[in-house]
C-alpha cells in the first residue's frame, strides 16, 4: 500500500467515496432518463414538454454551474421553506444540504438528462415488428414493454450508457470544489501541503483510469449478455 | 348459423390521411374455411388482415369474433378507437397472426418465444406450454431446433417457429400475412405444405397471399382485391377458371 507521508489511506477513503458518488449518481440518471425517455415518447405533449425542457435546460448549463446552484441555492430555499413551516404551522423541520447529497442529486440530474437521450434512441431502435407480434398476440402494453420493449432496448442502450457512465464517473471530481471529501480534494489538500502535485495527482488519476477502464470491461461482458441472439455484423 | 361463425367483417373502410385504401370489405367464415386474399401491391389486402386483429383500426365497419362484436369509440380527436383494450387482447388472443417477416422475438429462443404468449395472455402452467409448444414443433418439422436463437435458423425455420407460435394460442382464426414473401425461393415449399396440412386439418385461415397455386390448391373461399375493393370473389374454380372482372383476367394472364 502507498503511504504518501500518510496520506494515502485518506486518498483511498476518498476513492471509494468517489465510487459511492458514482455508482449512487447512476441510479438516479439510469430512473430519470427512463422516466425522461417515456415522456418523451409517450405521445403525451405535456410529458414531451416536460422532459424536453429538462433535457434543454441541463445539457446547456455547465456541469458546475448546476453544482453550485443546486448545492447553494438548494440550501437557502430549504431554508426559506423551513423557516415558513415553522412560523405558520409550527412544524419543525430541516434539511441539511451536505456535499455528498447534492453531489448526487446535481450529477444524477444532469446525466438523467443524456441517459434520456440514450434511452430514446434506444428505445426507437427496437424494430415496430418485435412489438406488433407483442400486440397481436394479446400482451397489454405493460408485457409488451416488459418482456420485448425492454429487453430489446438495452442492446442498443447499453454503448450510450457506457459512454455516460465513463463521463459520469469523472464529473464526479467536481464535487470536491463543494467541499465533498473525495480522492481529489484530499489529493489537492496533500499536495498543497507538502507542496509536491506529481506524487499525489498522479495516484489518484492511475486510480481514476482502472475504475475506466474495469468499467469498460464490465460493460463489454454485460452487452454480451444482453447480446444473444444477435448475429455479429446485424 | 353466423353466431357460430369464426370470424365475420361487415363493410370494412380505412382511410390513411385521407387516402382511402378499403372501400367497403366484408367476409364471412364458416369454420374450417381457409380464405385466400390476393391482389397486387397496394390492392389493400394486407390491411385488411390488420384490421381483422385491429393492428389497424378500421376508419368504419363492423369485426365480429365469434359473435361477439368489437366496441369502438371516438377519441377526443374524433378517431374511432377501441372502446375496451381488454376486449381487443382477448380477442387477438384468439386470432393468432404469422407475419411476413416472421417478428420473432430476437431475444428469446425458440421454445421462449412458443410459450410467451400462452403462459402470459392464456396463464396456460409453464409445464404444459412447454409440452404443447413441443407438440406443434415435431408437427412444423423444428424440434430439433428449440432451443436455437431465431437469427441462427434459416428464414423457412424462422416462420415455420412463427407459425408454431401461432398454434401453440390453439387460435379460432388464424391469420396469415403473405407468409412465404420473404423467403428464399427454396425455403417457399416447406412453409406451404405446413401451412396445407393445417388445412386439412380443419383449422380456420386466412392467408395474404401471392402463391396462386397455394391459393387455387387449398383455399375454400379466394377474395380478389382492387383498389380496396373486392373485384371478385368465390371458390377457387369459380375465381380462377370462370372470372367475371376483366382485372381478375388481366391478374392472371400471363406476364412474360
Amino acid at each position: 500500500m502507498l503511504d504518501l507521508h500518510g496520506y494515502g489511506p485518506s486518498i483511498m477513503k476518498g476513492a471509494v467515496v468517489t465510487v459511492e458518488l458514482a455508482l449512487l449518481s447512476l441510479l438516479l440518471a439510469v430512473v430519470l432518463g427512463l422516466i425522461g425517455a417515456s415522456s418523451k415518447l409517450s405521445g403525451n405533449r405535456g410529458l414531451y414538454a416536460g422532459a424536453t425542457a429538462y433535457t434543454t435546460l441541463i445539457r446547456g448549463v455547465p456541469d458546475l454551474v448546476m453544482m453550485l446552484l443546486l448545492y447553494y441555492g438548494g440550501q437557502v430555499l430549504v431554508n426559506k421553506l423551513s423557516d415558513f413551516l415553522y412560523y405558520q404551522f409550527d412544524i419543525d423541520w430541516f434539511l441539511q444540504f451536505d456535499p455528498f447529497i447534492s453531489g448526487v442529486l446535481t450529477i444524477g440530474l444532469i446525466f438523467g438528462a443524456y441517459m434520456t437521450e440514450t434511452f430514446r434512441g434506444a428505445f426507437l431502435a427496437v424494430d415496430s415488428g418485435q412489438i406488433e407480434a407483442g400486440k397481436a398476440y394479446g400482451f397489454t402494453r405493460w408485457h409488451t414493454f416488459r418482456r420485448i420493449m425492454f429487453p430489446q432496448m438495452l442492446r442498443h442502450a447499453l454503448p450510450g450508457v457506457g459512454n455516460n457512465w465513463q463521463v459520469l464517473l469523472k464529473t464526479t471530481a467536481l464535487v470536491s470544489i463543494i467541499g465533498l471529501t473525495d480522492m481529489v480534494r484530499v489529493a489537492e489538500q496533500a499536495s498543497k501541503a507538502e507542496h509536491a502535485p506529481f506524487k499525489y495527482f498522479v495516484p489518484v488519476a492511475v486510480v481514476y483510469l482502472l475504475l475506466t477502464a474495469g468499467s469498460e470491461l464490465f460493460i463489454r461482458w454485460v452487452n454480451s449478455r444482453v447480446s444473444v441472439g444477435v448475429v455479429k455484423g446485424d | 348459423m353466423a353466431e357460430n361463425a369464426p370470424l365475420i367483417c361487415k363493410d370494412i373502410h380505412k382511410t390513411f390521411n385521407e387516402n382511402e385504401v378499403l372501400k367497403g370489405i366484408s367476409l364471412e367464415t364458416r369454420k374450417g374455411d381457409v380464405v385466400s386474399l390476393i391482389g397486387s401491391s397496394g390492392s389493400g389486402k394486407s390491411t385488411f388482415l390488420r384490421c381483422i386483429n385491429l393492428l389497424e383500426t378500421p376508419t368504419a365497419g363492423e369485426v365480429i369474433v365469434h359473435g361477439e362484436p368489437i366496441r369502438f369509440k371516438q377519441n377526443r380527436k374524433g378517431i374511432r378507437v377501441p372502446a375496451d383494450n381488454k376486449q381487443v387482447e382477448l380477442m387477438r388472443a384468439k386470432l393468432s397472426m404469422v407475419f411476413q417477416g416472421f417478428n420473432l422475438w430476437s431475444h428469446m429462443t425458440v421454445m421462449e418465444n412458443i410459450i410467451e404468449a400462452p403462459m402470459h395472455v392464456l396463464k396456460v402452467p409453464k409445464k404444459e406450454a412447454i409440452e404443447r409448444a413441443e407438440a406443434y414443433l415435431h408437427k412444423v418439422g423444428i424440434y430439433e431446433r428449440k432451443d436455437y436463437y431465431p437469427s441462427h435458423m434459416s428464414g423457412g425455420q424462422q416462420q415455420r417457429a412463427a407459425i408454431a407460435r401461432a398454434l401453440a394460442m390453439e387460435p379460432e382464426v388464424m391469420l396469415f400475412d403473405e407468409p412465404t414473401s420473404a423467403l428464399d425461393p427454396e425455403l417457399v415449399g416447406e412453409v406451404l405444405r405446413v401451412m396445407q396440412s393445417l388445412a386439412e386439418e380443419g383449422r380456420t385461415m386466412i392467408v395474404v397471399t401471392h402463391e396462386m397455386a397455394f391459393a387455387r390448391d387449398v383455399s375454400s373461399q379466394v377474395l380478389f382485391l382492387h383498389q380496396g375493393r373486392i373485384e371478385e370473389q368465390g371458390t377457387p374454380e369459380k375465381v380462377f377458371d370462370n372470372p367475371d372482372s376483366e382485372r381478375m383476367k388481366q391478374f392472371l394472364a400471363p406476364k412474360f
